[in-house]
């Protein structure tokens, strides 16, 4: 299935005959032009963007090139709290996320091991989500939780949540279906307490699913602005810096000011997942 | 593992929780698909009618935005796919100076939240005075699709097992004619996948699509739109149309997959 393929980390084998590099050229070279062009190339015209300044005697949404550190400064200055929050929200959405979803991943990928048609229909029904649309489901939750529940931090936290399990079921569910029964058994035959046997052995040997299942879902969740929105889960008071970027873009046409917002929640992310990789030994995975 | 029947009965229990968390949107959103109509809210329950699945078009924009979506996740898809599947086998097959810069250079989109993506995108367009609109949301789309179609086919790439291609050069088959006959054919379940991968995603994607689509409207832009005012019935009818024929499509490949399984026990 398109989802767990996805899931599972690439095992790249050294496949032996190397080919002519010639040919590794052609294949790559329209595709990676296109990833300059479209991925690349935006981040320069960002950092470009949050550096202009505006246009003397022009109407809104006029800048001029120039070298207005200064944003940065404004940037910070202005909007520490929405970004402070967005990270907030998606620590705790992550850890919670993970903790509900691990046990469902430890169902499908140890307990159902051997029984492929209950494994097979409970998988469908963990990216069953994928196929309808997320805007119309985070909505639906608007309508079934209580009215005075909508609009506070626990509301977009709980969306958050929501929208992310399947990402943290799918790498774990990967990891733990290509754990070695053999170690658990191991681990009980020398008496360890089932308790020791999961801190010691099971939870470790899954912990490349866990890495990967929090990492896709912190970082889009520390960006996203749909959730904490005033026609979805949010209110003002929740605003994250994804809602901040959006409205100066869009709405009040403050590029340079969305363009630095973007380049600090960039490298803000960086930082933390860079430090959360490195303690988590997990640095393999990169 | 007897002392253990608290842990035993935690798993199932947190999973059916977390299961029924994950599908109640769902159901909810299906439901609210047969709601009969009153004026243009779909909030409360009106009663069960059919009304709406016989006229999903009949809200103002509801398909335009519909196809455009579709339009938007075929292209992209195509362009994805044949681009990203000529990395993946460029990457696991040839050794070539600065090999790990282009699989960093494929990881980190999907690795930078899609608000940072979509102002870059739009800054981009800005400067270049390109006009937004179903072309910039393509151009937009098929970028983050090669990054995901590389993932899916560079790992079934990998576990191709290059003495059956050699079987075929041995038999004096030309390097197109093993590529075309050997390599591709075993390469499709993996390039199939990527390609459905692909299509759900630009098919389910607002953020990058809200800072690039100028006027143009896709599905997800038009609900996130008529949030304010009460989304139509006619989009919960489409919405679920998808659901299901995906599901199916899902069902099915699953079944094929577990048969396969089967057959190659037996032998």
């Amino acid at each position: 299935m398109a989802f767990t393929a996805f899931s599972q980390s690439a095992k790249v084998v050294d496949q032996a005959p190397k080919g002519k590099s010639w040919i590794a050229l052609i294949l790559l070279a329209p595709g990676i032009a296109y990833m300059l062009l479209f991925f690349v190339a935006p981040f320069i015209q960002l950092a470009i963007t949050s550096l202009q300044a505006p246009a003397e005697g022009h109407g809104i949404g006029q800048y001029v090139a120039g070298l207005e550190f200064i944003n940065y400064w404004t940037a910070i200055q202005q909007y520490w709290p929405q970004l402070v929050r967005a990270f907030i929200y998606a620590v705790i959405a992550t850890i919670i996320g993970l903790l509900i979803s691990y046990p469902l991943a430890y169902l499908l990928g140890v307990t159902l091991r051997n029984r492929a048609m209950l494994q097979g229909i409970l998988l469908i029904l963990v990216v069953a989500p994928f196929f309808i649309s997320m805007l119309l489901r985070t909505l639906a939750w608007k309508s079934i939780l209580p009215v005075e529940f909508i609009g506070t931090d626990g509301s977009v936290i709980f969306g958050l949540i929501y929208n992310f399990i399947p990402f943290m079921v799918l790498p774990m569910f990967a990891s733990l279906q290509a754990l070695d029964l053999r170690l658990v058994e191991a681990g009980t035959d020398l008496y360890a307490s089932p308790v020791t046997v999961f801190r010691k052995v099971t939870l470790p040997l899954s912990m490349p699913g866990v890495v990967s299942g929090t990492l896709l879902s912190f970082i889009p969740m520390s960006g996203d602005f749909v959730v904490a929105s005033r026609s979805f889960l949010g209110s003002t008071d929740t605003a994250m810096i994804g809602n901040v970027i959006e409205s100066n873009f869009l709405q009040t046409q403050n590029y340079p000011m969305a363009a630095a917002l973007s380049i600090i929640l960039m490298l803000a992310i960086l930082v933390i997942v860079a430090t959360y990789v490195r303690r988590s030994g997990a640095e393999d995975l990169l | 593992m007897r002392s253990f029947s608290f842990g035993k009965a935690l798993v199932p229990v947190v999973s059916a929780v977390t299961l029924i968390y994950l599908l109640l949107p769902i159901a909810y959103v299906v439901a609210f698909s047969f709601n009969e109509r009153r004026g243009r809210n779909n909030i409360s329950w009106n009663g069960f009618s059919l009304q709406n699945w016989q006229n999903p078009c009949g809200a103002p924009q509801v398909c335009t935005a519909f196809s455009n979506s579709i339009l938007v996740g075929v292209v992209a898809t195509v362009v994805a796919t044949i681009l990203g599947t000529m990395i993946a086998i460029a990457l696991v097959r040839y050794k070539f100076k600065g090999r790990s810069t282009v699989s960093l250079l494929l990881f980190t989109p999907m690795a930078t939240p899609e608000v940072v993506l979509g102002a870059g995108l739009a800054a981009q367009f800005l400067l270049a005075g390109v006009e937004k609109g179903i072309g910039t949301i393509i151009l937009a789309h098929t970028m983050f699709c090669i990054s995901y179609v590389v993932v899916a086919v560079k790992a079934r790439v990998a576990s191709l097992n290059p003495a059956i291609e050699e079987a075929g050069r041995d038999l004096y088959g030309s390097p197109t004619q093993v590529f075309f006959r050997v390599t591709l054919p075993m390469l499709m379940p993996g390039i199939i996948g990527a390609a459905l991968l692909s299509f759900a995603l630009s098919f389910d994607d607002f953020i990058i699509t809200n800072f690039n689509s100028g006027t143009a409207t896709t599905f997800p832009k038009f609900i996130y739109i008529s949030a304010l005012k009460g989304v139509p019935a006619q989009a919960n009818v489409l919405a679920s149309m998808v659901f299901f024929g995906a599901l199916l499509l899902v069902i099915i490949v699953q079944l094929v997959n577990i048969n396969r399984a089967k057959r190659l026990a037996k032998i």
